[in-house]
């Protein structure tokens, strides 16, 4: 009978004891979901850490070892990034025309926006679908009759041009995100500001607009965004007054061999601008990249 | 939400960005349609040639190819990202400093040049000089994605995976916010399973966003062009030449308006058929949701 008596105790002792190693492994036991972030995160930042790895190398050492940091950490790249004009022209034309695309695409989605967020109107359906055409339209089929028009109007390799060509995808996109931002600002506002004998210009510009501001940031930073990442349009309408800097990293790998540290230092400034203002957008990234639609 | 009043002269509102957009889109659009019937000796002597082009195009092997090359790239990558990305959205932290840091982390390779991006996985993938490549070698593995197809076919891939899956992530995981956490602690009284959970909760409120997301993918990784154009040039061969890679060589390449031309049509055609049914589903829904 003596286990009897001494079992109960001591097999409650061995659970409390277990129940104790257990909740102490569970504290620092990683749980699934973080195991799974941390290793998609990984997987995300390995190849831009690689970047950066090789943009801090001297071409010599890229070549002659193989290391996971850099081991002559320099940063003669950048420099000469920097310092050599056809370089950092690339990134001036580039934001030229970026932020020219920006504003012209803002100022004429603005009042479509709000007409279609705000009236039926004749066709009013099929023209939101067919401005969504012009998301779809592949840039390869419009780079040769861009170039002929804009080679036949004498805008050819001006900023101006790829601005205009890039309103292609980036008109509808202001449109659309412009519009679900819009929809939510209820009526009652633009219809007590008539009464109030706002006229529709000073109502728009006084009222509404400061109502929809973070609508206007998100909507900018995605036609800089979108605008700033394509290379097909921008590099078939420029030759070398306007050349954008993704062209000038694409005509650098073939014509200079293979300087992969300039390269890749050129890559990551490219990356900078959107890590830069991302932080700002955080909450309205998905709506953002869904035009609107979420 | 009310009704909106009918008001025919929001055509003014509208009419700014219509002439702009007929600027860049509809000008050219009808570049191509002129070219695509007609035919020329040069000199600027064009002539009436019909259907020809769009017959010579359908009938194209080379094309066939492409398109083939294209849907196989497409169907890989939406059979990949699509289930990653749901399944990352529901391991993400829904609030607190971590959300945010993995909203932001997330959103970094969705930002990223795309001619970069092309870069990133040239250097990463070399078997002299980038991680992955060498890591693979190392291991024993021929790697080399220069010469053989099926190493091209599976970074590039990959450098998508990379690219877009969190576009997917991202948008299932704001259908997911929307979730209020009664419907959780109702399913907890039910004891569902974490699967019930998923299907019968998560899922209906993810479609609207999913169907976005797979729209978009559609969209975007049928255009394809600066990514594999810049890691393989459409190589080795003609493997991983898709369909813009295609159609930029006939075009700028070779000059060859006539065709070219037929074949931006077909192309933007074929898109804009998938597209529609999608659209069309997506407002179906709208609809029942209001």
């Amino acid at each position: 009978m003596a286990y009897a008596a001494t079992d109960p105790v001591s097999s409650d002792a061995r659970v409390a004891r277990r129940r104790g190693l257990s909740r102490a492994w569970a504290r620092v036991r990683p749980r699934g979901h973080v195991v799974v972030m941390v290793l998609y995160l990984l997987f995300l930042m390995l190849p831009i850490y690689w970047l950066v790895n090789m943009s801090l190398k001297p071409n010599s050492e890229i070549l002659s070892t193989f290391s996971l940091w850099p081991q002559n950490l320099t940063f003669r790249n950048y420099v000469n990034i920097f310092t050599d004009a056809s370089w950092y022209m690339g990134y001036v034309n580039s934001i030229i025309y970026v932020t020219l695309n920006t504003v012209i695409s803002i100022a004429v989605a603005l009042p479509a926006a709000y007409a279609f967020s705000r009236y039926t109107f004749l066709g009013d359906k099929h023209l939101f679908f067919w401005l969504l055409t012009n998301r779809m339209a592949p840039p390869a089929v419009f780079a040769l009759p861009f170039f002929q028009l804009y080679s036949s109007i004498g805008l050819f390799d001006t900023h101006i041009a790829v601005a205009l060509a890039h309103t292609l995808f980036n008109v509808p996109l202001a449109v659309w995100i412009l519009e679900g931002f819009m929809r939510g600002v209820p009526r009652e506002i633009d219809e007590t500001a008539y009464i109030d004998g706002y006229s529709f210009p000073k109502f728009f510009v006084k009222i509404f607009m400061p109502l929809i501001a973070s609508g206007i940031g998100v909507t900018a930073f995605f036609c800089f965004m979108f605008s700033w990442v394509e290379l097909l349009l921008s590099r078939t309408l420029t030759s070398t007054a306007a050349k954008p800097i993704a062209s000038v990293m694409t005509r650098t790998v073939s014509a200079s061999g293979l300087d992969w540290g300039q390269l890749a230092a050129a890559g990551v400034l490219t990356i900078l601008p959107g890590a830069l203002v991302i932080y700002f957008v955080r909450n309205y990234i998905a709506r953002g990249f869904a035009l609107g639609r979420v | 939400m009310m009704e909106k009043p009918v008001y025919h002269k929001a055509w003014l509102l509208v009419l700014p960005m219509l002439a702009l957009v007929c600027f860049s889109a509809i000008v050219p659009l009808m570049t191509v349609v002129n070219y695509s019937v007609q035919d020329t000796f040069g000199q600027n002597n064009f002539f009436w040639a019909g259907l020809a082009w769009f017959t010579e195009t359908l009938a194209s092997e080379r094309v066939h190819g492409a398109l083939g090359r294209q849907a196989l790239f497409t169907g890989l990558i939406l059979a990949i990202e699509v289930p990653l990305g749901i399944f990352v959205a529901l391991n993400m932290p829904k609030k607190g400093f971590w959300s945010t840091f993995c909203l932001v982390a997330m959103s970094l390779p969705l930002l990223i040049p795309w001619n970069v991006v092309g870069t990133i996985w040239q250097i990463f993938g070399r078997v002299d000089i980038g991680l992955l490549g060498w890591t693979l070698d190392h291991l024993g593995v021929d790697y080399n994605y220069t010469r053989d197809t099926l190493d091209a076919w599976i970074t590039l891939v990959l450098m998508d995976v990379w690219h877009w899956t969190s576009l997917v992530a991202l948008l299932a995981f704001a259908g997911l916010k929307s979730i209020p956490d009664a419907y959780y602690q109702a399913a907890k009284i039910d004891q569902a399973s974490r699967w019930k959970v998923f299907r019968y909760i998560e899922l209906p409120k993810m479609r609207g966003v999913l169907t976005i997301a797979i729209l978009l993918r559609f969209m975007d990784s049928f255009k394809i062009y600066t990514e594999p154009f810049v890691v393989t040039g459409g190589g080795p061969g003609n493997a991983t030449t898709f369909l813009s890679i295609d159609l930029v060589k006939m075009a700028l390449g070779q000059f060859n308006l006539g065709s070219a031309a037929a074949y931006s049509i077909v192309y933007f055609l074929i898109i804009l058929s998938v597209s529609w049914v999608f659209y069309t589903v997506m407002i179906n829904m709208d609809k029942k949701g209001t």
